[in-house]
């Protein structure tokens, strides 16, 4: 009884979810620019969608930025994880805390913060400073995930590198990065995933210039509906499937790793 | 973990954690402080910050309309957490305790709403609730002649839109404490003469509360000043904290103002994240 009311319960709220979303996908394929009413299927939007120069602007920025912040997020996240993880520093704790901070804190505090540092610091807003603070939230989440790796890994894997006559740098990247590849990988998809979406900071810390996609589609839905950002939508809906798709079987292959723990 | 896997670093390790350190200390513990010093600072009569030390800041976020704004801001993220929790919980129970091949398949279906940005989700709902939307459509199709609902750009929008954006957050952090609590804990419970009831309350509450606890935080701390909904789904029409701080910063260019309004709302995270952790502690105390 209780079991059936739950699954019940359970398919309501699945529905609840995925209702919006599939109304967005369907309707980005109806020719009528009012939305409410079925007038046909039509590409027009897509097609619309393709030539609207700023949106495609906008569409570039976000690629440069959400690359700029995974390839730096990992560097720093990898980096930092694996050295706290290795040697005892002192303040340990207070470090992994100021770390984890902006994973936690309400975006626009990062986002006031930054721009009261970067006005009084003289800094122009632009792909530095929206870059900048991606960073600053994402890296901890590739931090966090590779520490979690880390924390399973056998001792022996580093010394036996170290023992056959390997400098501290080859072990690390001949044995020790190979084994926390799966954690990196996740980590970076993370940070790309976080920083593509990423409204709250960016609307602090960019100028018109390195507006990115979220901030255009944000200023476009305040004005009102536009057949255009249903189509965008729909795309967005569709790459966030792949990826959820793409970092399970990321997980399931971590899982299948022999040298995982 | 033995001191020799773990040696103290010599300087080479602390010339590699630099660049982490430097990042941290520059953009998150500077901003932070420079938040603080503007909140304390003034403004000249062409409304440009001086490094003057003034409490005048601190004194209008006293003021009543904006005690009124904080205390309305906490109502919304309080109902939007209780509403998420409700709705969330059942949700998350069920799914932890699936049998293994269909859990990992139902949690998917979790994680795609997770991962969707929420902007793309708040704006379907824009679709749906205005007043030649879809929700009217429907009621028109189904009783003729009732007047459409004018929901979008009203509180009962803007808390549709918190619970939509933020459920996913409340249902994924109890299901990871739900799938961790051993079975026979239950059946224990129930051998033992506990009623249903009585095992939720006295078992299942209490062993779920750490998941209970992160879910509670990373609902209601966000939605408290979460501009971008309360712009698109209340059309400022219920401006809550994220609005005026936005407001102070962006438009009315008032940054002492806007920087007092962040500091109290930073005092505020930062209590809830205290509390949180101390019901994590307890939580992990009642798993032994």
């Amino acid at each position: 009884m209780v079991e059936r009311g739950l699954r019940a319960w359970t398919l309501a709220v699945l529905a609840f979810l995925y209702l919006p979303i599939a109304v967005l996908v369907v309707y980005s394929f109806n020719a009528s620019r009012l939305n409410v009413s079925w007038q046909g299927f039509t590409f027009d939007w897509y097609r619309q969608l393709a030539m609207n120069s700023p949106l495609r602007q906008a569409a570039w920025n976000s690629l440069v930025v959400a690359l700029a912040t995974t390839a730096l997020s990992v560097v720093i996240g990898t980096g930092g994880a694996w050295l706290l993880h290795r040697h005892r520093f002192p303040a340990a704790r207070l470090i992994q805390t100021l770390v984890a901070l902006p994973m936690v804190m309400p975006e626009i505090l990062l986002g006031i913060s930054l721009l009261v540092l970067f006005a009084t610091a003289g800094v122009q807003l632009g792909f530095t400073t929206v870059i900048i603070g991606h960073v600053t939230f994402s890296f901890p989440f590739v931090l966090v995930a590779v520490q979690a790796r880390l924390r399973g890994m056998d001792p022996a894997l580093e010394e036996a590198a170290l023992d056959l006559g390997a400098t501290p740098w080859r072990a690390f990247r001949l044995v020790i990065l190979p084994y926390l590849r799966p954690a990196i990988a996740a980590g970076g998809l993370m940070a790309f995933t976080l920083s593509w979406d990423e409204l709250i900071v960016t609307f602090f810390t960019a100028d018109a210039a390195s507006a990115t996609l979220p901030l255009r589609i944000f200023g476009l839905a305040k004005v009102g509906l536009n057949p255009m950002i249903n189509a965008l939508s729909a795309l967005f809906v569709l790459a966030t499937v792949a990826f959820v798709l793409f970092s399970a079987r990321l997980r399931r292959d971590a899982a299948a790793n022999p040298l995982s723990p | 973990m033995t001191a020799a896997g773990v040696p103290t670093p010599g300087w080479r390790a602390w010339v590699l954690l630099a660049p982490l350190l430097a990042w941290v200390g520059i953009f998150v513990v500077a901003p932070a402080a420079l938040l603080l010093v503007y909140s304390f600072c003034d403004r000249d009569e062409l409304g440009r910050v001086v490094f003057d030390f003034s409490t005048a800041s601190y004194a209008r976020v006293l003021d009543p309309i904006y005690v009124g704004i904080f205390a309305r801001s906490l109502g919304y993220a309080a109902a939007t957490t209780v509403l998420c929790l409700v709705i969330g919980f059942p949700v998350a129970w069920w799914i932890a305790r699936t049998p293994a091949p269909a859990r990992g398949r139902w949690l998917l279906l979790v994680m795609v709403p997770f991962w969707t940005s929420f902007l793309v989700r708040t704006y379907a709902w824009i679709m749906i609730l205005k007043q030649e939307g879809l929700l009217n459509a429907v009621l028109r199709s189904l009783a003729p002649g009732t007047p459409p609902l004018e929901l979008l750009y009203t509180p009962t929008a803007v808390m549709i839109g918190l619970v939509y954006a933020y459920l996913p957050f409340m249902i994924l952090p109890i299901y990871g404490s739900a799938e961790k609590l051993d079975g026979s804990l239950l059946e224990a419970a129930h051998d033992l003469g506990a009623g249903p009831l009585r095992v939720f309350s006295s078992v299942i509450i209490p062993l779920t509360l750490p998941g209970i606890a992160a879910g509670a935080l990373l609902v209601f701390v966000p939605s408290i000043a979460m501009f971008a909904i309360t712009d698109l789904m209340g059309g400022a029409k219920v401006p809550l904290l994220g609005n005026v701080i936005q407001n102070q910063f962006l438009q009315a260019r008032d940054w002492p103002f806007g920087a007092a309004l962040g500091v109290v709302f930073m005092a505020l995270f930062a209590l809830s994240y205290w509390i949180l952790v101390r019901f994590q502690d307890r939580g992990q105390e009642g798993q032994r």
